[in-house]
């Protein structure tokens, strides 16, 4: 853990200038004094136009009247099954999506609205995404010098070799290319780049799967460290335990919405905390919980209902619920989208 | 009915072993798992016992016979990426009937709508496919069901849906499951015994 506390000054050093940048704008937005979320997504939806037949085009909703915040030194996890629009999301925010997307709704970052323009100045500088596949690295750079490329300030080999032995990467690993890594060596060249770049907000699409317990622990640990000094983080996974080992508050995704937002200590017991019955569902299907689980599956993009999202699965269902998308409401200090939460 | 990998030992050309004198044993209606750290082997073993790799040294027999060479496997292996696991160029009912045609009960039961089986596999996702795979595999000529990391990439509800279907045939039909994870609750939940492979080496 020696190797730690370098990384920490540089991290520091390097954060300061920033914080007093959103202390100032903060004051000319003549903010509230409690702080103000880093990353707000209002009314979010992403489609995509597909050719059906010959010329004929057709628009695919995949991402629907989504609603999420992320605050300084908060780690968000947002958890959804594959499919549900989790990594669209983070495209979406780094406005890295293909051509053919349309993006609606307001991204706002710092209280700012986001533009393309400020999104393509900001990612890589303010905001890193550490992406789901290892095919993002450059295949014909050495990944030491890739990781180099990241640091903004300071020593950078310095850095590099710091993050590199903290995640147990032998030295020689730096004069290696992408393909001589195996996959766990490879996330953790990736998780490396955002940790020292400095970033102020980290998305980690996935930064965990096909890693040791160890490793995943390390990186994990690194996330909520990085936090505990002031970054946000949005931590994207289909896995409730990584999420709940270090997030501050869960989104919950369905179908291409956030049917909750909880509190990280909400999930215990039964559930009984919880507001919407998929997150109840999803949270009693663990086989350390009940193992439970629930008929049917989640609707296609192509497919979906046009009330609640989640109404041909759930046992509360009425009838008023298969007619409109329940409007989202603030229930125990969580956001919930469900017409029988209490 | 007894699977068992003998003295099982494997490496690539003249890398370094992955496996070596390694001892594996399930018999019918068993559920196993096997537990190990990434890169131990578990996956390589997994393909050694239903017949994809052949060992470097020691045998694998079914019931003190080698596995067949033709015919129905009956040790079938579901994977973890269901989407390289089938044909691309196939519609998805093709993909089904493979090995044999399984009953609309098993279907229902998975969840498999009949709309999808007009579908190509790029048409759907990863849950959705990976229930085809294990319809695909719970013939009634299988005898051994190897799942390899089966249900990693899946949410917590597919994941209980797809193992309650499979330990339910299991039991009818007696078959017996080897269970290959990392996740040690699921693993604890599943399985009557379980082989840690790092402490057999």
């Amino acid at each position: 853990m020696s190797l730690a506390s370098p990384i920490k000054k540089e991290q520091e050093s390097f954060h300061i200038p920033k914080q007093q940048k959103t202390q100032r704008v903060m004051k000319l937005a003549e903010a509230p004094k409690q702080i103000k979320p880093i990353l707000e997504v209002q009314d979010l939806a992403v489609s995509f136009s597909q050719y059906t037949e010959g010329l004929r085009q057709k628009e695919l909703e995949v991402i629907t009247n989504l609603n999420l915040s992320i605050h300084p030194g908060e780690v968000l996890a947002v958890v959804g099954s594959s499919g549900s629009g989790k990594s669209l999301l983070a495209h979406a925010i780094l406005g890295i999506l293909p051509s053919n997307a349309t993006v609606t709704g307001s991204i706002s970052y710092k209280g700012e609205n986001l533009t393309s323009k400020e999104q393509a100045a900001l990612r890589g500088q303010e905001i890193a995404l550490v992406p789901q596949s290892v095919n993002y690295l450059d295949p014909l750079m050495k990944v030491g010098k890739q990781v180099r490329t990241a640091v903004k300030q300071g020593d950078a080999i310095k850095a590099q070799r710091e993050v590199f032995a903290r995640y147990q990467l032998q030295p020689q690993v730096e004069n290696l290319f992408p393909f001589q890594l195996s996959g766990g060596m490879a996330r953790r060249v990736l998780v490396s780049t955002a940790v020292v770049s400095g970033a102020e907000l980290i998305i980690a699409d996935e930064p965990t799967p096909g890693l040791d317990a160890e490793v995943v622990k390390e990186a994990l640990n690194c996330f909520r460290e990085l936090a505990d000094k002031g970054v946000a983080i949005m931590l994207i996974t289909h896995d409730i335990e990584t999420a709940l080992s270090i997030a501050d508050r869960i989104a919950v995704f369905y179908a291409g919405t956030t049917v909750e937002v909880a509190p990280a200590k909400d999930f215990t017991g039964k559930g009984e905390a919880l507001r919407h019955p998929y997150t109840k569902a999803l949270w009693r299907a663990l086989p350390q919980n009940d193992f439970l689980p629930i008929p049917g599956f989640q609707p296609l993009p192509n497919a979906l209902p046009t009330g609640c999202l989640f109404e041909p699965r759930c046992q509360q269902a009425a009838p008023q619920c298969a007619m409109v998308q329940p409007k989202t409401r603030m229930v125990r200090n969580g956001m919930v989208r469900c017409n029988h939460a209490t | 009915m007894l699977l068992e990998g003998k003295n099982i030992g494997f490496r690539y050309d003249k890398g370094p072993w992955i496996l070596q004198d390694t001892n594996i044993a399930i018999e019918s209606g068993e559920v196993v798992g096997i537990m190990g750290p990434s890169g131990c082997g578990k996956t390589t073993l997994g393909r050694i016992l239903a017949g994809y790799e052949k060992p470097y040294e020691g045998s694998v027999t079914l019931n003190g016979a080698p596995l067949p060479q033709k015919g129905y496997n009956p040790v079938q292996l579901v994977f973890q990426h269901p989407e390289k696991a089938v044909n691309g160029r196939w519609h998805m009912a093709n993909t089904l009937n493979e090995g044999w045609e399984p009953h609309d009960d098993i279907l229902a039961s998975l969840g498999i709508e009949k709309a999808w089986l007009k579908r190509w596999p790029n048409e759907l996702s990863g849950g959705e496919l990976q229930r085809f795979c294990v319809a695909r595999a719970l013939g009634t000529k299988t005898q051994f069901l190897i799942a390899d990391e089966m249900t990693t990439m899946l949410d917590a509800i597919t994941q209980a849906q797809i193992w309650h279907v499979v330990l339910d045939v299991a039991k009818k039909q007696n078959i017996g499951v080897l269970v290959v994870s990392h996740e040690k609750n699921l693993i604890k939940r599943l399985c009557h015994r379980v082989v840690d492979l790092e402490a057999m080496k």
